[in-house]
């Protein structure tokens, strides 16, 4: 059976700004307020709607943070999961558009 | 510490602007009796330098931005500027007396995701805050926007300023703004005129009263804590700074001038010269304001006040000396403690000289509350 997609994109709801590397994100909605590390805010950075979640832990995490696949992808999902609770991210099966007229914060 | 003062604080640590108020225009459809702008328009930034400025604020790091006035809804482009405000992933407020929001503009402010909207409520009595907006129906009109704010789940914070004329009403306005579910902040400011012209100061309450106002739990949480006497200060104390004028936070005019805070009118530079970055950067006028320590402050470093007072480095700079003391503030210390200062002990005063009349220059209460926001971190193993 092939492996089923994650996409993720960045909800419109949000504010976003790098801070020192860091990503300051924080929800309109519920005014909940975050800081990402920066393995989260690279995944952040490249939650395009397009690029599956496997290629950004792939390409973007392993390839400049030097740690092990099988464990990026465990913490990529926990973590998406996480932020898609609070609103943040979007996830999908199928590719999305949604934040198609977002810059990169 | 809370993560939000966290980030502030490093922000603040690496100089980095994470916080913009920038005014759209001076113009109003309300003439506020107490209010400082001069509302023609003498050139105010395009629809397209605006957007400009902001591509600028979002490469310079700015987070938080507030869209301010005059009234920003004069502006017809106001919508396209936060539209591109929001596409550019700021955290925008708005501040506004909302008399030109109906339901349609409500929906768009909430689908363009705006965190807060302030708004100027001077009165519970309809009679009282008309006749400080100098607009009939006024009153009307801004809560009836604040309604359909409502209804859209967005969040508002009425603003209370007090003076004369309402000094009473605070407690029916938090009760309105409770009836309304709003979030409520006592704002009384009360500045001179852009032109230097003091004569609105008159309309602030007398000095006597704002014991009154700092003693009164509702409005100052815990007012024992609140009103404690101050403690000597340490010497990590005397190493510290003001406030965040031109060290994380600054003010951009409908001109394009560039200043340290709203409420520091010393000019830094003009952004339809210079690159925003150029004047945040190098500007000789930040680099001095971003220099000074409270050690170096002429009568403040020697006043048991300074590590606890709201001394504000803009009122000082208005009244001659962005080092000297702000009797603004010595005042509501005083008043705040019963602790003389060392501005009134300088001047062999046994009281704060008044501050309400037309004869000193300056007034300003910041607000005392704050809306609280939830925080929390999330992180994943590197
Ligand atoms: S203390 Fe004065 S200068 Fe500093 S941020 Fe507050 S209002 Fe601005
Ligand atoms: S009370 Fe007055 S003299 Fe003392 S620190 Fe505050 S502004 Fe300065």
């Amino acid at each position: 059976m092939p492996e089923r997609c994650t996409y993720i994109a960045r909800s419109t709801a949000i504010a976003a700004r790098a801070l020192a590397g860091e990503m300051m994100v924080m929800n309109s909605t519920d005014s909940t307020f975050f800081t990402l590390n920066e393995v989260a805010t690279a995944i952040f950075q490249a939650a395009d709607g397009r690029t599956p979640l496997r290629d950004i832990v792939r390409d973007r995490i392993c390839e400049q943070f030097d740690v092990d696949i099988e464990q990026a992808q465990t913490d990529a999902e926990q973590f998406v999961a996480e932020l898609s609770g609070h609103g943040i991210l979007l996830v999908s099966s199928q590719p999305l558009s949604s934040d198609s007229t977002r810059e990169t914060p | 510490m809370s993560l939000m003062s966290e980030v502030g604080q490093k922000a603040f640590d690496l100089g980095v602007p994470i916080a913009v108020h920038l005014d759209v225009t001076y113009r109003c459809n309300e003439r506020c009796v107490h209010c400082y702008l001069d509302h023609d328009d003498h050139g105010e930034m395009t629809t397209s330098e605006i957007k400009g400025v902001l591509d600028q604020l979002a490469e310079a790091g700015v987070f938080f931005l507030t869209f301010s006035g005059g009234e920003v809804f004069l502006r017809r482009d106001f919508f396209e500027l936060v539209e591109h405000a929001r596409r550019l992933m700021f955290n925008v407020k708005i501040k506004t007396n909302a008399v030109m929001i109906h339901e349609a503009e409500a929906r768009r402010l909430r689908e363009l995701g705006i965190d807060t909207i302030q708004i100027s409520v001077y009165s519970h009595r309809a009679e009282v805050h008309d006749a400080i907006t100098k607009l009939p129906h006024s009153f009307e009109r801004t809560i009836n926007a604040i309604r359909f704010l409502r209804e859209q789940g967005l969040r508002v914070t009425i603003a209370n300023v007090l003076m004369t004329a309402n000094s009473s009403d605070h407690a029916g306005v938090q009760k309105l703004a409770a009836e309304l579910d709003v979030h409520y902040t006592l704002d009384p400011t009360i500045t001179p005129m852009m032109d230097g012209d003091t004569s609105v100061l008159s309309l602030r309450i007398p000095g006597e009263e704002l014991t009154e106002v700092f003693h009164n739990p509702a409005l100052v949480g815990n007012q024992e804590e609140f009103c404690a006497p101050p403690k000597p200060p340490s010497e990590q104390d005397l190493e510290g700074y003001s406030c965040s004028a031109g060290h994380s936070f600054c003010y951009i005019s409908p001109y394009g001038d560039v200043f340290p805070c709203v409420q520091f009118p010393l000019p830094t530079g003009n952004i339809r010269q210079q690159k925003f970055l150029d004047i945040w950067n190098h500007s000789p006028e930040m680099k001095e304001v971003r220099s000074i320590q409270a050690k170096d402050l002429t009568t403040c470093s020697s006043c048991s006040h300074v590590s606890s007072c709201t001394r504000c480095p803009g009122l000082a700079y208005m009244e001659g000396s962005m080092r000297g003391p702000s009797t603004a503030d010595c005042e509501k210390s005083f008043y705040r403690t019963g602790v003389p200062t060392a501005n009134m002990l300088q001047q062999g005063l046994s009281k704060p000289r008044s501050t309400s009349g037309n004869t000193v220059p300056l007034i300003q209460i910041r607000p005392l509350q704050i809306q609280p926001i939830e925080v929390q971190p999330v992180e994943i193993p590197a």
